[in-house]
Order: structure tokens, then C-alpha cells, then sequence
């Protein structure tokens, strides 16, 4: 384990420690982390990160395998254009998460900002996840072509939603779960609720719900599976009989 | 079913005297226009379906056939053209959004026909590129304020990743899935042969084509497709597409239906799934977004390589490549309005952007009097069809040139404008095997290594004339341009002088 202390440590100068240090000690503590943007950009699989304070924008943009915990908030489009891996964070995260992931795994304790999860993909074996313990703003999913998006709605005032507005717009392929079920309104007419809730969609809930409660030490016994509706593209290919050839 | 307006926009004319009934058009045509009917025994056509793209013509052992424009007319009448009457006719059957291929094709005024390049005569000799050196070397990339030097002469400066074009011509931005495999190998082969680059487009790359890294510049665009830090690391330099001059403010969309096995692989999507480019990159809303994604990339490229930002030439392109410059651009890629695409909503295609040759000289201009002209290359693109274009886009402030319709012509594109039926009988916008394979990439990349290594050679001719021998000498040497036909307006912006001033 190495730690480094990023105090008033440039980006540049942050990333090229963290890329020298990996050649030797895959796992390592950054403190006092104040907005640096880019930490474990295109990091690979043999890296650990654990972040202490506020990484900035693009964490984990391109990431290649890496794990990433962050004990404290993080800006915006953190897993942008990930690859794989798997991203922990303990707090709030901006906007733009995960935007176009392919794979790799996302858990944040708390709320998100707008256009989650926008245009996630998969491809073969790779599936990425995210896991919302709070609320998401507009856009949800937007452009979403592959893999999944769970929201647990915890913790919200009484006036408060799980989702923003338009949800799935232009989604054409992946799978959102949202811990309840929000007026028709809140959604892109490209998506619409599922009523075919699989045993494997159960079990894969679960098991995304026990690794969100291990990682942040929560029991939730009052949240069940069984409260989640499930949003799917209604069409694969929804442009398709838009044009006319000329 | 109501009644079909459609009537054909071609006719197909067979010569019945020289037709010996081999069927070749029948086989080569994707579009089933001919074909065999062996009661009557005769070969037949259906015009309807004919797009003009030549290749019956072009195959047939005996020149049989000839294609010409479909002689019926409607009633003379130059608002309601027959065009515009037929567009509202398939409008109004499909109810869709009308989808054009290739760049536009509206009258409208081409700059590069209208600007005269000056010689030398007398007083400064011309140079004869046959007998004297004659360079047309350009590097790629941001310049140094100035360059320093230790007392043995050893350069200090940290030089900027720059690469390094043997002609100012690159392959422009083509998808695999745009244009075909084939199309593909044939670029990149000629852009290795001619020490240039071809450009990926937002495709991915294939494992195959790795191999090309060094003459390649892979683009990031808002998909992502197939983006991962070994696709960035691959190429010579990276390019991030806001815009494309066929269609800017538009996205793309590559239906479900071209998304087979290799090009699923390539983009990294599953297969038959849509793969839609949004209009804008959701993380970038501003020129700080920007910068964002810039850096983005050259820290996961450890700043060994230029990354351009492609625009589309649009009212304001002078203050937003100024924007792209100062959010770290290396260079500014500007694409004119009739720049081509493989499909591009035919009103946006037709109705958006501006001449290629304005936005240039608008650009470099702005870009100079602000002081951050040595700060990016500028590269240009949007029908650059002959060397005597590239020649005026480099007086005019250009470093390089892209381009793509010439490209795909050299290939053997014949303009028929139907790239987005993905049945182009030439192998180059088509993934059907069938079809992909009748583009020989063995054959196809010299064709290409012909036409950039003979404009090169015209290019030398051209400076030798004006007593240039480097064409880095030439750049925005607008006193070398003159006007005709131009109102003073057009000669304002292009910054030339009227012929004879």
C-alpha cells in the first residue's frame, strides 16, 4: 500500500505519480484529493485506488480494470467512456456518470446529477452497472444502448422523486430499475415499463443490492425486489422508418 | 395503398444490336434493375429501381447499355421544379424524413472557381519542380512561441507532438460502416505508401488495422464507438467530431441492419443494434467542456499526440475555432458545407452551413489577428476536388486538406448519390460480402497512391510557377490569389485582391 498525498499536487503531476507508482504498488491511497481531474484515466486492471476527499471531473475516464473507492463526493462524468472495472463512492456524484460505458461496475452511496448513465453499452461479456442508492436528475438513461441502471430511491424527503424528467429518452437498448414506479410523465416516449420481471432480473437485483449494502455498511430491511419496476427501449432500432431515400 | 406519384429519374437504353444476353448487368446489379425473362427471352429493366451509378454500363462486354436522365418533364415551371414536386410526392407517401448521400449539390456559388493563382514572370523566376527541390512537407500539430537553444546549439524547447504529412492531404473521416471493409484497407494502404493518414471516423477500429497506426488518426465523436485507451494510444493523432458540413448540428445513425459480426466487433455495440450518434457530446457544453474532453484524451495518451477538433463551417466558425484553439486543440479541422456523407437529412444536407472557402479565410484571419494562428494547424475539408484547390486552400491560411469524395471516386465511386441504401454496386458504401468484394483492395490503394502522388507533382508545378519551392512558404499568402466574378463583399472576406489590382 503507498500513499500519496495530493495536496496542491497539479493533475499532471498527480497522474504521472499515481502511472509510476502502479509499476511497483498496484494499491494506493490518494488524501487530501481537491478536484484533480482524470484520477486512473485508462487505469488497468492491476491498480487500486482508494480516494480520500473530492476527485475532480473524468475520474475514471477510459478506465481499463481498475478499482476505485472514493470516501467523499465526486464531480462530474466520472467512468466516462470506461471500459471495465469497478468504481465505489461513498457520497454524491455530478453529472454525466458513465457516460457511454461499456463495462464495469458503479456504485454510488448517494444521489446523482443529470444524464446518468447516458448512452451505456454493452458488448459480448461486457455489461456495465450502475447503482444510485439516492435519486437521479433529468435524463436518466438517455440514449441508453446497453446495460443496466438501478435506483434504490433511499433516503428522499416526502416531496422528493427518484428520477427527473425524461428517463430513457432514446433508449434503444439496456435496462433501468427504478424502487418504485414515477408517473408516466417523468419519461421518454422511446421507453416504457416492463411488465416481464424475470426471476433473473430478481436475482440480479439482489445481488447488485448486497454488494451496494456491503460496500456502505447498510442493512435496508425495509427494501425489497419486489417494489422495483423495470423500464426497457420499446424499439431497437427506433429510427428505422423515419427517412425516406431521396 | 394509395396511388405511388413515383415516376423513374432514370431510363435505362439497351442496345438491342450489340446485347448478347451474357447477364452481366443482371448479376452486377444490387439494385435488381435487369433483369432475364425467359419467356420472351429477353433481358429487361425496371427504371424505377435504376440509380446511375454506372456499373451495367461500365461491365458490359459489348456497351450496350447507356443510362440517361428519364425524359419525361412536367409542365415548364422554375419555382415547382420537377425535383421539388417529387420530393413532396415521397414525402407525402412515406411520410418520412427525406435522406440524401454524398455532399450538396445545389447551384450555389463554388470560391475555388472564382480565385486565380498568380506565376512568376521576369523578375522572380519561376522554379521548375523537375530539376530543383521542391517541398511539400507540412507538420501537423501546435508550433512554439520560439525556439530556444543551449550554447552548443542543442534545442531546449519542449517541442509540441507535431506528425509529420508528406503531401497536405489526409484520407478524411469514413466509418467502417459508412464504407466498407475494403474501402477501408484500400485508405489506409495508400495513406502508409504516400506518408499520410486516413482517418477512422466514428467506427472504431478494426484488429486488423492496428497495423496502420502510424498513418492513422482515430476519431472520438459523441457514440464513443469502439473508444478505449488502446484505440487512442493506435493512431498518430486523435480527432474529437463536434461537426461534419454535411450535416452540422446533426448526429448520425447507422441502422441495426449494417451492424453485422465485424462491424459489432469494431464499435463494440451487439449486433443489428442502432448505432446513433447523438448531435451533441452530452459532457461537452462549452469550450471548457471541451478542454475537458482534449485533456481527456492527451492524458490517456500521455501527451504524444496533436488532437484536432473537427467543426463544420457554420455562421460564427472564425470565434469558435478561436474558442477550439484556446481549449488546447492542436489543430482545427473545418469542414464546408458541401463536405459528403454516407446519409444526411437532404433539407440539412442542402440548407446548412457555409462555403468551406469563406470559413477559411474568415478563420485564419480571425486566428491571426488574435496571435494563436502558430498555436494549431488548420486543416480543411468540404469538396476539395483537385489539386489546384488544395493549392488555393494553403494561400489562403489552410496547413492540409481532407478529403473523402475524391477519395471514394478514386476508388470508383460513381456519384450516385445512394450510399445509404448500403447497395453500393462499387464495394465502397456496403457491407454486403457480395458486394465489399468486388473492391479489391490490392488494386484499389494504387489508384489512390496515383491520383495523391499526381496532384502532388501539379502541386509542385504550381508553386514552381509562383517561385515557391515550399508549400509551407505559400501558407495564407493571399497576395498569391486573385479575385473574378466576386463582389467586393466576397473579396473582403476572402481577403484577395480583385484580377488585375
Amino acid at each position: 500500500m503507498k500513499t500519496i498525498d495530493a495536496l496542491g499536487v497539479y493533475y499532471r503531476d498527480l497522474n504521472s505519480l499515481i502511472d509510476n507508482s502502479i509499476k511497483t504498488e498496484g494499491d494506493i491511497t490518494l488524501k487530501n484529493v481537491f478536484g484533480q481531474r482524470y484520477i486512473g484515466r485508462g487505469l488497468p486492471k492491476e491498480a487500486s485506488l482508494k480516494i480520500y476527499g473530492t476527485p475532480g471531473n473524468d475520474m475514471a475516464v477510459y478506465m481499463d480494470g481498475a478499482e476505485i473507492e472514493v470516501f467523499g463526493n465526486s464531480q462530474d462524468a466520472v467512468g466516462n467512456t470506461m471500459n471495465c472495472g469497478k468504481i465505489v463512492i461513498h457520497g454524491n456524484c455530478g453529472d454525466t456518470l458513465g457516460y457511454a460505458m461499456r463495462g464495469g461496475e458503479i456504485y454510488i452511496e448517494g444521489n446523482v446529477g443529470y444524464r446518468a448513465g447516458i448512452h451505456m453499452k454493452k458488448y459480448k461479456e461486457m455489461n456495465p452497472v450502475i447503482v444510485i442508492g439516492g435519486k437521479a436528475g433529468d435524463f436518466l438513461g438517455e440514449y441508453m444502448a446497453g446495460g443496466a441502471v438501478i435506483l434504490l430511491g433511499l433516503n428522499l424527503a416526502k416531496d422528493e422523486d427518484i428520477i427527473g424528467r425524461f428517463c430513457g429518452t432514446g433508449m434503444h437498448g439496456g435496462v433501468i430499475y427504478l424502487n418504485g414506479t414515477p408517473d408516466k410523465y417523468r419519461f421518454g416516449r422511446e421507453t416504457a415499463k416492463s411488465v416481464n420481471i424475470t426471476t433473473e432480473d430478481v436475482l440480479f437485483l439482489r445481488k447488485h443490492i448486497d454488494f451496494y449494502k456491503k460496500s456502505f455498511n447498510k442493512r435496508l430491511n425495509n427494501l425489497k425486489v419486489e417494489s422495483f419496476s423495470k423500464y426497457v427501449a420499446i424499439n431497437k432500432n427506433p429510427y428505422s422508418s423515419m427517412y425516406c431515400i431521396h | 395503398m394509395s396511388l405511388n406519384f413515383n415516376t423513374p429519374d432514370f431510363e435505362v437504353i439497351r442496345n438491342e444490336n450489340r446485347c448478347i444476353q451474357c447477364k452481366v448487368c443482371v448479376r452486377q446489379c444490387a439494385n435488381t434493375v435487369h433483369f432475364y425473362d425467359e419467356e420472351d427471352n429477353v433481358i429487361c429493366a425496371d427504371d424505377t429501381k435504376c440509380v446511375n451509378c454506372h456499373r451495367c454500363v461500365t461491365l458490359c462486354p459489348t456497351k450496350a447499355l447507356v443510362i440517361r436522365k428519364y425524359p419525361l418533364e412536367f409542365r415548364e415551371n422554375s419555382n415547382w421544379s420537377g425535383k421539388v414536386i417529387k420530393e413532396i410526392y415521397k414525402q407525402s407517401q412515406t411520410g418520412g424524413v427525406l435522406l440524401s448521400s454524398m455532399g450538396n449539390p445545389e447551384p450555389f456559388t463554388v470560391y475555388w472557381d472564382k480565385m486565380l493563382l498568380n506565376a512568376s514572370q521576369v523578375t522572380n523566376p519561376s522554379i521548375d519542380p523537375l530539376r530543383e527541390p521542391m517541398e511539400t512537407k507540412v507538420m501537423i500539430g501546435r508550433k512554439p512561441e520560439k525556439l530556444e537553444f543551449d550554447s552548443n546549439g542543442k534545442l531546449l524547447t519542449k517541442m509540441p507532438p507535431n506528425i509529420e504529412l508528406k503531401i497536405p492531404v489526409m484520407f478524411a473521416a469514413m466509418s467502417y460502416g459508412a464504407i466498407s471493409r475494403n474501402a477501408h484497407e484500400s485508405l489506409a494502404r495508400a495513406a502508409e505508401e504516400l506518408g499520410i493518414f486516413y482517418n477512422t471516423g466514428e467506427g472504431g477500429l478494426s484488429k486488423d488495422f492496428y497495423r496502420y497506426g502510424e498513418n492513422t488518426i482515430v476519431q472520438v465523436a459523441s457514440g464513443r464507438f469502439g473508444v478505449h485507451k488502446k484505440y487512442l494510444n493506435a493512431g498518430a493523432a486523435i480527432e474529437i467530431k463536434i461537426g461534419q458540413g454535411a450535416k452540422p448540428g446533426i448526429g448520425g445513425h447507422l441502422p441495426g441492419k449494417k451492424v453485422g459480426e465485424d462491424i459489432s466487433a469494431t464499435r463494440m455495440i451487439p449486433v443489428g443494434s442502432d448505432a446513433i450518434s447523438p448531435a451533441p457530446h452530452h459532457d461537452i457544453y462549452s469550450i471548457e467542456d471541451l478542454r475537458q474532453l482534449i485533456f481527456s484524451l492527451k492524458e490517456t495518451t500521455d501527451y504524444k499526440k496533436p488532437v484536432f477538433v473537427k467543426i463544420a463551417a457554420v455562421h460564427n466558425s472564425a470565434a469558435i475555432a478561436s474558442g477550439v484553439v484556446r481549449a488546447g486543440a492542436d489543430a482545427v479541422v473545418v469542414d464546408g458545407f458541401r463536405g459528403g456523407t454516407g446519409a444526411a437529412p437532404t433539407r440539412v444536407r442542402n440548407s446548412v452551413g457555409i462555403p468551406i472557402e469563406l470559413a477559411l479565410a474568415a478563420i485564419d484571419q480571425r486566428l491571426r489577428e488574435e496571435k494563436i494562428r502558430n498555436y494549431c494547424s488548420l486543416i480543411v475539408a468540404g469538396s476539395i476536388r483537385n489539386s489546384s484547390d488544395i493549392v488555393k486552400a494553403v494561400a489562403l491560411g489552410a496547413d492540409a486538406v481532407y478529403i473523402g469524395s475524391a477519395a471514394v471516386i478514386a476508388l470508383g465511386c460513381h456519384m450516385c448519390h445512394s450510399c445509404s441504401t448500403g447497395k453500393c454496386n462499387w464495394g465502397i458504401a456496403t457491407q454486403y460480402p457480395e458486394l465489399v468484394k468486388r473492391l479489391n483492395p490490392d488494386i484499389m490503394y494504387k489508384r489512390l497512391v496515383n491520383l495523391i502522388s499526381a496532384w502532388n507533382h501539379e502541386i509542385q508545378e504550381l508553386l514552381g510557377g509562383m517561385g515557391i519551392n515550399a508549400i509551407e512558404s505559400l501558407r495564407g499568402n493571399r497576395l498569391m490569389l486573385r479575385g473574378v466574378d466576386l463582389n467586393e463583399k466576397e473579396l473582403e472576406i476572402l481577403g484577395i485582391k480583385y484580377a488585375g489590382e
